[in-house]
């Protein structure tokens, strides 16, 4: 059982998608876990051959306890890993996309099996509730995906009422979020924000940053773009953010044990912020790399699955630094706590129209206000004011490849 | 269509970026972003996916139309009669 964040005592296993004698490679997807933060994908730390699964799924285990054997690559097939018995995992195709993963047959409850062998689309939390509870998935409506049923669905599905308590009126359920607990996730915020504000002087500093070129040029690349190819201003100010970061390279990284070092991918957090409460900083991997068109499709893959509950493990426990932006409908400006181990967090406020001085004259312009919050250990404020002058310089030329 | 099936096309691509809200609950009058708490990217999916099914090109200067379900089926009527 990973562990996938500081505070995590302990994870169930939801779902596995390997069997024994799977080959897998470095980074493969090969079970799910529930934790706080939703049902979290865990990949494989190296390339080798499933062997025995010790965890079923429904277990809860402690952090370290082995959830399988794994052999090593080239060992033969036939050999050390003991045959499978076929049916008892079905394997859904490997998929990046997230995709409602396939009914295991066995060893979870009767009950959740269809009738004719087919496939119910739930998501793991969903499945694993309707388990616990002893409630048939084909009973439930899904109101997900394709028609998928999510935790909340299941938790709505009153199976014959057992006693006369009044339903809910929808508008007072609460709103659930799939795959998640509220109570756990807030704990967890509360755990890493007070070790930030006990272990890391912060300082911050804020920018007044001219949006308007950076919107003009937008505007001019959506207008001949269907839907589903347009960019958000959020891509844009992550990708000078992340390009800033060469030139003030020490706050990206992770402060964990020994003397610093700044980390030379930079893995990107975003604060996604969930409806009704709460919040979650998955990381787009290597975006260093990444062009504004490639930063927005990582943007719009990883809200997606935050959305659905399946994020990866790597992507919840690497990032380097975390940027939140307050969007459209916020407020002017945020100070953010730095996520513990990383040491900077990078706020934009709404962006907005206001008076700004241009060549002289007063005019109306699109501005946004930038701020930093960064560990004093690792960096000096002039450092961290090179950093925010960055960002504005790179947003006054959005041309640039 | 009618408009009772666009509403329901409209709840339908809803639902689906944003998974954990219930169609039944969803007011005529709420508003995307201040009452259904949709962020730029939920709504850009959003508008992604009625491009799609109806294949219109829904310009961002025609987002505000979109701001209301009852704003909505309003909006795809018209433009699907166009």
């Amino acid at each position: 059982m990973p562990s996938l964040g500081a505070d995590m005592e302990e994870g169930k296993l939801i779902e596995w998608l390997v069997k024994p004698s799977d080959r897998v490679a470095k980074g493969d997807i090969v079970a799910v876990v529930e934790t706080q933060k939703g049902a979290i994908e865990i990949e494989i730390f190296e390339a080798g051959v499933i062997g025995a699964l010790l965890a079923e799924p429904g277990q809860t285990l402690p952090v370290g306890a082995p959830l399988a054997r794994l052999g090593a690559a080239d060992e033969d097939e036939g050999g050390a890993v003991p045959a499978a018995p076929k049916a008892e995992v079905p394997v859904p195709a490997p998929a990046a996309a997230p995709k409602p993963p396939v009914q295991p047959a066995a060893p979870v409850p009767a009950a959740t099996a269809t009738a004719d062998g087919g496939t119910v689309l739930a998501s793991p939390a969903a499945r694993a509730r309707a388990a616990e509870r002893g409630i048939a998935l084909e009973a439930v409506a899904g109101s997900g995906p394709s028609g998928a049923i999510l935790l909340s669905d299941v938790e709505r599905h009153v199976p014959a009422p057992a006693t006369p308590v009044a339903e809910p009126a929808p508008e007072e359920r609460p709103k659930g979020k799939p795959g998640l607990d509220m109570i756990e996730m807030r704990r967890a915020i509360a755990a890493a924000m007070s070790r930030s504000k006990r272990e890391i002087p912060h300082y911050y500093l804020s920018h007044e940053i001219d949006l308007q070129s950076a919107q003009d040029w937008l505007s001019a690349r959506n207008a001949d773009r269907t839907p589903d190819r347009r960019l958000l201003m959020g891509a844009m100010l992550i990708r000078a953010s992340v390009q800033a970061l060469a030139k003030v390279p020490e706050l990206n990284g992770r402060f964990e044990a020994g003397p610093y070092s700044p980390s030379a991918s930079v893995h990107c957090g975003l604060a996604v912020a969930l409806r009704g409460g709460g919040l979650i900083a998955p990381a787009i991997l290597d975006a260093q790399a990444m062009d504004v068109d490639a930063i927005m499709q990582a943007m719009r893959d990883m809200i997606a699955r935050t959305r659905i509950g399946r994020l990866r493990n790597s992507e919840i426990t690497q990032g380097t630094i975390t940027i939140s932006a307050l969007g459209e409908t916020g407020v002017d400006a945020l100070f953010g706590v730095i996520y513990p181990p990383q040491v900077a967090l990078v706020g934009f406020g709404a962006p907005r129209l206001r008076p700004m001085v241009r060549e002289g004259r007063v005019e109306p312009r699109l501005g946004v206000t930038a701020t930093l919050a960064a560990d004093h250990r690792v960096s000096d404020g002039r450092r961290g004011a090179l950093f925010l002058a960055e960002i504005d310089r790179l947003l006054q030329e959005p041309e640039h490849p | 269509m009618t408009p009772s099936d666009l509403r329901a096309a409209f709840l339908d691509d809803l639902t689906a970026v944003a998974p954990d809200l219930d169609a039944a609950s969803i007011g005529d009058n709420d508003h995307m972003q201040d009452d259904l708490g949709l962020d730029s990217m939920d709504f850009l999916n959003l508008v992604s996916a009625l491009h799609k099914r109806f294949g219109l090109p829904i310009p961002e200067a025609h987002y505000p139309r979109l701001a209301t379900p009852a704003k909505a089926v309003a909006y795809l009527t018209e433009m699907l009669a166009a």
